[in-house]
């Protein structure tokens, strides 16, 4: 990894001040030991008129991984740092920036004793940072620099020119110019660099926060994207630590399969759905839910892919719903359920009627028997087709709640969408989407296999010619014996 | 003065629950640290001290007493002796530490300390926290303990001993009996024999062919029988004179069956019904009267005499008629016995009027061997370290044996059908042959799978929870995902100059193991594939059941769908099905369904996600720091910087950089539908009704070549190979040289296989490591990082600790076996499920991924 300092001089005003304001000699070549590697400061140029000072981290790819804890198991705990092939050596990331400031330290104070007037004026600067990975792309890039007075010039880097189809890669060529005070220009670098790359931090200390204050003094309160830059800087340290720990044993399970973790531990990314306001969709199916859960008179009711726990939510504050049992097939899921439910902090009352489990529709499961209704909100469609059987048998042949309600996308108001492309499904993850046509016929079937009735009712504007976004059916056990229904 | 009394022995049997009885100051605490362990003794003043900082804190007695119950509850079910320390003068109290023993299944036993109250008080008087206690306690506790004394028995003590005076208490001593169940002394060998019913010619054939003559071995092996030796069949009294002999001999031992409990009752002239056979019996016995009038007698002493169930051999066997669940191993109590004789029913009677039983041993997980009779069956089979050996010889089944330890089976025929079934014989394996719908117990929690080849293999909790979530999510039909390929192993570490892995280690390591053929195959850089190919869509539903027109599935190493359009799985298979229809196949291996383990090619086809963010990143990113970096040390070294070592190190890893984007390139290609992807079979995994796991692998390729070699349209592609002796230099270079070869053409490497396939070590105890990899000098910059084969990376490298992963790489084989050896004896699909989802749990297991 790899940035470059660089300033021109001007009459009495020589370039290579550059290497008092730096602390750093122009001849010569000088190492400094940072955690990851040896961070190395020489000037590729020197001279009255322009000077450049390079900034050089050689970085241990193996220590990298190897100083994570246990032997042999790929130690650190998030998979990504365990990875030998990584992006660290060569891209400018968090590493850098720690190496910036291990090189420069007075420099990045703003303190130099030979010339005291020089780092306290602006002076012409252009930095070029040759990798820097970049969430957000160029356009982030200018946001986060322009306000600071720098003109950006941020170009992607193709994937591979081999395969020009696999697109640009997250790393950006940057270029910055600008008449600024050095310090300024190294504290900008110093705290944007993670923020750009945001997704894998190396934190070394505990005191982040003092020392972005520290590093944001006179620039970071008054800039426009100030939010962002603070919580990327800052909010993503314990998250990801701690989610890496969670989902070890899924992420093992994708890299099994050459995949990543984000493919199979997906289960609780709700953001695409599509939602429209003053009333979402979502709090639209819910109520919808309760009042037929409400209509039926039942009280025991499972909710079945509770996910996040919201419509658990929604039930425990209408005390006639006296057991409630959410059940996902994600642990992530219901680990962000009793979060989200602050079920730790819940009082006894309230959590006594609330039981979260993990469970899966793809299995019987003696748990889920004898209770008098079933939610299946947005879950069908997260299955693929020939799967579904083996659900309908689970919860109408197997548990047979007295009623059972599922709700799913109607497909056809999918034209509705204004951003929804043509052809497309709501949901990374829905593995098919029905038309009303289709889900009554599936419906009209199970309820006739298992000896149940059905009703259908609209969830959202049903409109004239597509209907409503969300198909509801509402099935009520007739027979009680699964040896009834089948005679 | 010392008075010189008689010993008393107190009998206690080894697992019980002790109760002290007596008044305060009566002398129990000391009476208790003199007999048993500190440990095993729980006292309510202790208790008190507990909850309250004060033992005679009298109000902190409710919650003390429920710290009591708690520790000994604690103690018992895990089968500890425990002495109950607390006054227990009242009934009530009593009648809570009865109501544990039975909890737990053991003997309640009461000693009573029963000293005059002036002994009592004076001890009191001499104690600082008690001598304040008010006289009428003391009074009040001693009319208490004489109101009770005559109940004991009746509140469900089940010995008594009452010691009187303080002389009797010096005297006592306390004996541990062992209970009558545990005979874990005896390590046999044992011949476990299962149901007989009367069938007295196949029991004597049986013992003969066990190695018996006239009940005795001459190896002095032991008989086990595992209850119903009567009722049914045409000679009830031999077989009953044959046990009982053998019994009494010391050669054989017994333990009672539902029929012989109720032979007995109707021996001691109870009203019984005569159904189930006890008629013949009843008959039999009746002609044996005139022969020997005393022998019906004799019989009922015997059965009044059998203990209901054993645990044998170190506690790693347990013997019963009806089966045993693990809490009850080694318990005394009634309901134990009524488990062991009459298994578990669920209170239902089915169509035959027969009671419904619970499958008690689908749940069983422990850890003891449990062999048991009762329900026939048309097989004995393992199921979760259970087996039941009752092969209704009476029904005209056989007669089965087990020996143990060897775990070997042994049979013979029933002469003839003695006795018709009420219902003919099934397989009562939960399920049944057509197999239910998947249960989620049959796959959560900590779960234990038995396997022919490896033993027991273990599942943790979490590993479950996180296959569940992708086999329910993400996985094809379960039903036709038969298979789940194991992980495997790389070659030991090598330490020659410049590489990581070396083939000489792998032929090495063979030869360790004394295997001396074999084989190496190319390994194809793509992604690891399962196709189940079936002959045409009826194939597939009458064989896996499946109804929506599937005629197979093409899976990934952890069951995902190749393909997300069904359409395109369809086309490959329908490739693979003309070659195997063109090659002559389907007759050739009698089957209209194949598994097959393959390779998908290219591997940008699956992992493009993977590739673009992780791999072809790397290469972006070195690929554009490189140049310019380059620049400036060269611009700082023409000024004169001393920058020489850094410049040269950095020009190494830019080619470093460089060379590992060739490698990735090298496994990428654009395809478009199926133009370009490639699949290469190399091994037929299971045909109709046989596992070819032990087939040779020169005989497999010998079968994938005329596969490959069917297709027209160029999807398959063959396996290069080549034969090694592992004891012959010139070929273990022959094979070096192979390799090399094959890795400077870009080869990702090889698999060292036994031309055997399926071996076991040559002392016989394990199994040997199906394949051992050796990755290419190349290829493995994609593992370990471009720059890993600088020396000082790899001396670092080369401490990685292998033990985890071949131990992780056997397991999942044994688990991959089972699976294949279920679906091929066409068991019920839960039981082959439970092997694929295990294998599929243990991939979750932390191992070090690069290896």
């Amino acid at each position: 990894m790899f940035l470059t300092i660089s300033t021109t001089g001007s009459k009495g005003l020589p370039a290579t001040d550059l290497g008092f304001l730096l602390h750093k000699h122009p001849d010569k070549a000088q190492a400094f030991s940072t955690s990851y590697g040896d961070a190395h400061v020489f000037y590729p140029e020197a001279s009255a008129e322009r000077c450049t000072a390079a900034l050089l981290l050689e970085v241990d790819p193996v220590a990298l991984v190897r100083r994570g804890k246990g032997k042999g198991r790929g130690g650190a705990p998030d998979m990504s740092l365990a990875q030998y092939v990584n992006d660290r050596p060569y891209a400018a990331s968090s590493l850098l920036a720690v190496a910036l400031r291990t090189a420069f330290a007075s420099a990045l104070r703003g303190v130099c004793n030979a010339l005291p007037e020089r780092a306290a004026s602006p002076l012409p600067l252009r930095i070029e940072v040759p990798v820097l990975p970049a969430r957000g792309g160029a356009a982030l890039v200018r946001r986060l620099f322009e306000p600071l007075g720098w003109t950006v010039e941020a170009e992607a880097v193709a994937l591979d020119e081999r395969f020009p189809e696999w697109g640009d890669s997250r790393y950006i060529r940057l270029v910055l110019e600008g008449e600024l005070r050095l310090a300024d220009a190294l504290r900008h670098l110093y705290v944007l660099l993670p923020v750009m790359d945001d997704a894998k931090h190396y934190w070394v200390s505990p005191d982040e926060v003092d020392k972005l204050l520290r590093m944001g003094d006179g620039w970071l309160p008054s800039h426009p994207e100030q939010q962002l830059i603070t919580s990327r800087y800052l909010s993503r340290r314990w998250s990801l630590t701690r989610q890496a720990l969670e989902r070890l044993e899924l992420a093992r399970l994708a890299e099994a399969d050459d995949t990543e973790a984000e493919e199979i531990d997906n289960a609780i990314d709700e953001e695409t759905d599509t939602d429209e306001k003053p009333v979402p969709l979502a709090v639209r199916r819910r109520e919808a839910i309760l009042d037929a859960l409400r209509a039926a008179g039942a009280s025991r009711v499972l909710d079945l892919g509770c996910g996040q726990g919201q419509l658990v939510g929604a039930l425990l504050k209408d005390v006639r719903f006296t057991e409630i049992v959410g059940v996902d097939v994600s642990v992530r899921a219901l680990n962000e359920a009793a979060r989200r439910l602050r079920l730790e902090r819940m009082g006894e009352r309230q959590s006594s009627r609330l039981t979260l489990l993990q469970g899966s529709l793809a299995y019987t499961d003696a748990r889920l028997k004898g209770y008098d209704a079933a939610v299946l909100s947005e879950v069908i469609e997260h299955l693929d087709l020939p799967r579904l059987p083996a659900l309908e048998y689970a919860v109408f042949g197997a548990a047979r709640p007295a009623t059972v309600i599922v709700t799913t996308p109607n497909v056809e108001y999918n034209v509705r969408w204004e951003t929804l492309p043509a052809g497309h499904v709501r949901h990374s993850d829905h593995r098919f989407e029905w038309t009303r046509e289709e889900f009554r016929t599936w419906a009209h079937q199970v309820a006739g296999r298992h000896g149940y009735g059905v009703a259908f009712a609209p969830v959202g504007p049903d409109d004239p010619e597509v209907g409503p976004p969300t198909q509801m059916s509402v099935f009520s056990l007739t027979k009680t014996t699964a040896k009834e229904a089948a005679a | 003065m010392t008075v010189q009394s008689a010993k008393r022995t107190l009998p206690v049997t080894d697992l019980s629950l002790v109760v002290l009885v007596g008044s305060t100051g009566s002398g129990k605490s000391t009476f208790a640290r003199k007999h048993f362990k500190p440990t095993e003794v729980i006292s309510s003043d202790f208790c008190r001290g507990l909850v309250a900082d004060d033992e005679n804190d009298q109000s902190a007695s409710g919650d003390a007493f429920e710290v009591l119950h708690y520790i000994a509850g604690k103690r018992l079910a895990a089968g500890r002796l425990t002495v109950v320390d607390a006054t227990s003068v009242q009934p009530e109290s009593r009648k809570q530490l009865v109501r544990l023993a039975r909890e737990h299944d053991v003997l309640p036993i009461a000693i009573v300390l029963d000293v005059p109250e002036q002994v009592c008080a004076e001890r009191n008087a001499g104690r600082a926290d008690r001598a304040g206690l008010p006289r009428h306690v003391i009074q009040r506790q001693q009319r208490e303990l004489r109101r009770s004394m005559k109940h004991l028995e009746r509140e469900g003590f089940r010995k008594v001993h009452h010691l009187r005076g303080v002389e009797e208490i010096e005297a006592a001593e306390v004996v541990l009996e062992r209970r009558y169940n545990d005979l874990r002394h005896l390590t046999g060998p044992f011949d476990i024999i299962g149901d007989i019913h009367g069938c007295h010619s196949e029991l004597e054939t049986l013992l003969s062919k066990l190695g018996y003559a006239d009940g005795v071995h001459p190896e002095g092996r032991t008989a086990v029988f595992v209850g119903d030796l009567v009722d049914r069949g045409p000679d009830s009294p031999g077989v009953l004179r044959r046990v009982m002999g053998m019994v009494a001999a010391g050669t054989a031992l017994c333990v009672p069956g539902n029929h012989e409990n109720k032979l007995a009752r109707w021996l001691k002239g109870k009203q019984v019904q005569h159904s189930h056979g006890l008629a013949e019996t009843i008959e039999q016995l009746t002609q044996e009267d005139t022969k020997d009038p005393e022998f019906k007698e004799r019989v009922r002493e015997f059965i009044e005499g059998l203990v209901s169930h054993y645990v044998l051999d170190g506690g790693k066997l347990v013997v019963c008629h009806a089966g045993l669940p693990e809490k009850y191993h080694g318990r005394t109590s009634g309901r134990v016995r009524s488990f062991a004789l009459y298994g578990d029913t669920t209170g239902e009677t089915d169509a035959c009027g027969l009671p419904v039983r619970y499958p008690w041993a689908e749940d069983y997980r422990g850890r003891a061997a449990v062999v048991y009779g009762h329900t026939p069956n048309p097989s004995a089979t393992w199921l979760n370290n259970t087996i039941c050996l009752d092969t209704g010889c009476v029904f005209g089944g056989r007669m089965t044996a087990l020996r143990w330890p060897e775990r070997e089976l042994v049979d013979v025929p029933a002469v003839q059908v003695w006795y018709e079934p009420a219902k003919p014989l099934t397989n009562e394996a939960p399920g049944g042959h057509d197999g239910r719908p998947l249960d989620l117990a049959d796959v959560t929690g900590r779960r234990v799978v038995e396997t022919t080849h490896h033993g027991r293999v273990a599942v943790r909790e979490e590993n479950a929870a996180a296959a569940l979530e992708v086999m329910s999510r993400f996985a094809v039909d379960p039903r036709l995902l038969a298979y789940l390929p194991p992980t495997m192993s790389p070659c030991a570490t090598s330490q020659l100059d410049g590489y990581l892995e070396h083939p000489h280690e792998a032929f090495a390591a063979y030869h360790e193991d004394g295997v001396r053929q074999v084989i190496c195959e190319e390994k194809h850089m793509g992604s690891r594939a399962v196709a189940l190919v079936c002959r045409d869509a009826q194939a597939a539903r009458e064989r896996f059941g499946v109804t929506d027109g599937a005629t197979g599935a093409l899976h990934t190493r952890t069951g995902r769908p190749f393909f997300d359009d069904p359409a395109v799985t369809e086309q490959v298979l329908g490739r693979l099905r003309e070659a195997i229809s063109a090659a002559g196949l389907w007759d050739d291996q009698a089957t209209d369904w194949l598994l097959l383990d393959a390779e998908l090619l290219p591997w940008s086809l699956k992992a493009s996600g993977l590739l673009r963010r992780q791999y072809a990143a790397v290469g972006a990113a070195s690929g554009a720091v490189f140049p310019g970096a380059l620049a400036a040390l060269d611009s700082a070294a023409a000024r004169g910087t001393d920058v020489a070592g850094l410049l040269a190190r950095q020009r190494e890893r830019s080619a470093d950089a460089a060379a590992f984007t060739d490698a990735y390139r090298r496994y990428c290609w654009t395809t478009e539908g199926l133009d370009g992807v490639r699949l290469a079979p190399f091994q037929i995994l299971a045909v109709q009704g046989r596992s070819l796991a032990a087939l040779p692998h020169d005989d497999q390729l010998a079968l994938i070549d005329r596969l490959v070699a069917a297709d027209p349209t160029g999807l398959l592609q063959e396996t290069r190979r080549l034969v090694v002796d592992t004891g012959d230099e010139a070929s273990v270079a022959a094979g070096t040289d192979w390799w090399l070869e094959l890795t400077a053409a870009g080869g990702e490497g090889m698999v060292v296989k036994p031309l055997q396939a399926l071996l076991r070590s040559e002392s016989g105890n394990r199994l040997v490591q199906p394949g051992i990899k050796c990755r290419g000098r190349e290829y493995l910059r994609i593992i370990y990082g471009p720059e890993y084969t600088r020396p000082d990376h790899l001396t670092r490298l080369r401490s990685r600790a292998l033990g985890h992963k071949r131990s992780l790489a056997l397991r999942e084989y044994a688990l991959g076996l089972e699976a294949l050896d279920r679906l091929a004896s066409g068991e019920p699909l839960w039981r082959v499920h439970e092997a694929v989802f295990a294998v599929l749990a243990l991939e979750s297991e932390p191992v070090d991924p690069r290896l």
